[in-house]
């Protein structure tokens, strides 16, 4: 009979119900969206490290992978240690460095990655194959930069000299393969190549350099163990796993969540605000009927517990009108923020998880079931007979 | 069965004060009343006398400033609110000027919900709204909303729903005000008819035809009785 009764004191304004359930979907979706957002990067940074299931990374002493543009020399030796160390399965070097090619009267600068294609974790081929010596993978920007396909040959050389006004190291390479590149911006030109070939470059300055190394454990090994045993043998390099890169990664973007945090508690506050202002006023016109109710012989936590449910019903409604309107909204914004320059494809900025639904959910029910209560035990509590008569007069 | 005649409400020494503008206005001082089973009282007296004042004591819609109200012996001035209005929903059925019917809710709903607030099972309580509507001859209205009855109509499911828990005593305050001469005579019968039928009426009124049909009449002035005669046995 109480939900009956709140279903009816809703369905008497059906435009003032409606148009509180319009604005606590607007809140409930901002405050959704700001949920996903304060833990959907972190999430997704951590999917990207995963993708092909390498958990620990080495760069040189003190820098993060690609984070500058150290290298770590005598790198066939620190590979083969690592590779020797127990727990670890396979150890993928790479190389990241920029290359040049002329087109038409300029130059086009790709970033190049050298890698052991065998166990390489940098791309996904799409197209043909991996790079053999003399070859490359390039990305569908780079393919667009150069004005090549697959199959033709490019020219890539380590500089442009100005003086001579000519290419330094100019050398041919044929283009075998597409493909997606995890870590590097879509929009990005990338080649891929064998790592000796790009350690070749530079006139030998690179020569067994790498820039970072992937590892990925044997079945049961536990990455902070293996971290830790290799960060021992060998000293020249920062040990990473997942799980430090991701709190190191979530570090760097404390001010989303602070920014996610801020405004899901502004879209929290407005959506209570918007409820206790409507109980407020539909309390008030009916005074009357409560105290009426009072005097039948209604209890006054009954009272309560009726116009608790209103507020719960509207925040129930307006949180799964917004759940689905915040979901269209975070595909928006994230389409926007992922065109920003030099994110990696696979990064996402709101990542739906159903417990980021349920927290928003949770949280609008308190605020619903809050925003009841005061208006309604104030109105319960209101003296009977006193109340009938003003309302008689009235 | 509380054989007739019994004592059922009893207001000693009642007083009741309010603050107003800074000001006590005394609208109750020192009243005593004995109600018996079966009785039919009607209150009248000028406007400001009190009279609605002393229902809601009897009632328990407020308390005394000093003074007890007695129903069968117990104090219910005294209760906290949760027994009070525990009272309220089974001893007491409330008759209001302005029938107060909840508008969303149809004849039978308005005449169900105080036995909700009982515990009576849904079915029961269907069954019972309707004998009640059927009773003051609204069986045929059972589904219809206060906003589509006459005012008559609506007293009429307003003294349904005061019965709706089988409360041995009905207070209505003004239960004729805001009704026609025509159908404040229907509403009448229907009280003689329920007063015949063993319930306990005190009857707050302006209504002379009202207060001619109950078996007593107290009046009232200045917040105390001035006289006390009863019509009829």
């Amino acid at each position: 009979m109480r939900v009956a009764l709140a279903v009816a004191s809703l369905a008497r304004h059906r435009t003032r119900t409606a148009l509180a359930v319009a604005g606590i979907a607007v809140a409930s979706a901002m405050l959704l969206d700001m949920v996903m957002l304060s833990s959907g990067m972190r999430l997704s940074f951590r999917e990207l490290l995963d993708t092909r299931g390498y958990q620990v990374r080495l760069s040189p002493k003190g820098t993060l992978p690609f984070a500058t543009e150290a290298t770590v020399g005598d790198a066939a030796a620190l590979v083969a240690a690592a590779r020797a160390q127990p727990g670890v399965a396979v150890v993928a070097p790479n190389l990241g460095a920029q290359l040049v090619a002329p087109r038409g009267d300029g130059a086009v600068t790709v970033a190049a990655l050298g890698v052991e294609a065998g166990v390489q974790g940098d791309y996904a081929l799409r197209e043909g194959r991996d790079a053999a010596a003399g070859e490359l993978v390039a990305s569908p920007a780079a393919l667009a930069a150069l004005g090549r396909r697959v199959g033709d040959t490019v020219s890539l050389g380590t500089g442009w000299d100005p003086q001579l006004r000519a290419f330094r190291e100019l050398a041919p390479r044929r283009i075998v393969g597409v493909g997606r590149f995890y870590f590097l911006g879509a929009d990005q030109p990338v080649v891929a190549m064998p790592l000796a070939d790009l350690q070749a470059t530079a006139d030998g300055a690179r020569r067994d350099r790498i820039s970072s190394a992937m590892v990925r454990l044997a079945p049961g090994a536990e990455p902070a163990a293996v971290a830790r045993a290799l960060a021992a043998a060998l000293p020249r390099v920062s040990v990473l796993t997942t799980a430090d890169a991701v709190a190191q990664a979530d570090e760097r973007v404390a001010y989303f969540r602070n920014l996610a945090f801020i405004l899901g508690s502004v879209s929290l506050a407005v959506g209570f605000l918007l409820v206790t202002t409507l109980m407020t006023v539909s309390v008030n016109e009916r005074i009357g009927e409560i105290a009426v109710q009072r005097a039948l012989g209604v209890q006054a936590r009954r009272i309560v517990q009726q116009v608790v449910a209103e507020g719960l019903a509207l925040s129930v409604a307006g949180g799964l009108l917004g759940l689905g309107l915040g979901l269209v909204t975070a595909r928006y914004l994230d389409a926007i923020l992922g065109d920003f320059p030099g994110l990696p494809p696979d990064i996402a900025f709101f990542v739906f998880q159903p417990r980021d639904a349920g927290t928003a959910m949770g949280l609008l029910v308190v605020a619903g079931t809050l925003a009841g209560i005061l208006p309604s035990w104030r109105a319960a509590r209101l003296p009977i007979a006193a109340t009938l008569r003003e309302e008689a007069v009235a | 069965m509380t054989p007739p005649g019994t004592l059922m409400l009893e207001a000693v020494e009642i007083h009741r004060d309010y603050a107003m503008a800074g000001d006590a206005v005394h609208a109750l001082r020192g009243l005593s009343l004995a109600v018996h089973e079966g009785d039919y009282v009607a209150i009248v007296g000028p406007s400001g006398c009190g009279k609605s004042t002393l229902l809601s004591l009897l009632g328990a819609l407020d308390r005394p400033t000093r003074g007890a109200v007695r129903h069968r012996g117990r104090d219910v001035a005294r209760l906290d609110d949760r027994a009070a209005t525990d009272f309220r929903l089974r001893s007491v059925g409330f008759v209001f000027q302005r029938f107060h019917l909840l508008p969303m809710l149809t004849a039978a709903e308005n005449v169900a919900l105080p036995m909700a607030e009982a515990g009576v099972p849904p079915r029961e309580r269907r069954a019972r709204a309707a004998e009640l509507l059927a009773y003051v001859g609204l069986g045929a209205r059972t589904a219809h909303r206060p906003t589509q009855l006459s005012g008559g109509e609506q007293q009429r499911v307003a003294i349904a729903r005061a019965l709706a828990n089988r409360p041995a005593l009905v207070l209505a305050d003004e239960p004729t005000g805001e009704l026609d001469a025509r159908t404040g005579t229907e509403i009448i019968q229907l009280f003689d008819r329920l007063n015949r039928d063993g319930t306990t009426l005190v009857v707050v009124t302006h209504d002379e035809e009202l207060a001619r049909a109950a078996r007593r009449v107290v009046h009232m002035k200045d917040g105390a009785i001035v006289r006390d005669e009863r019509l009829r046995d």
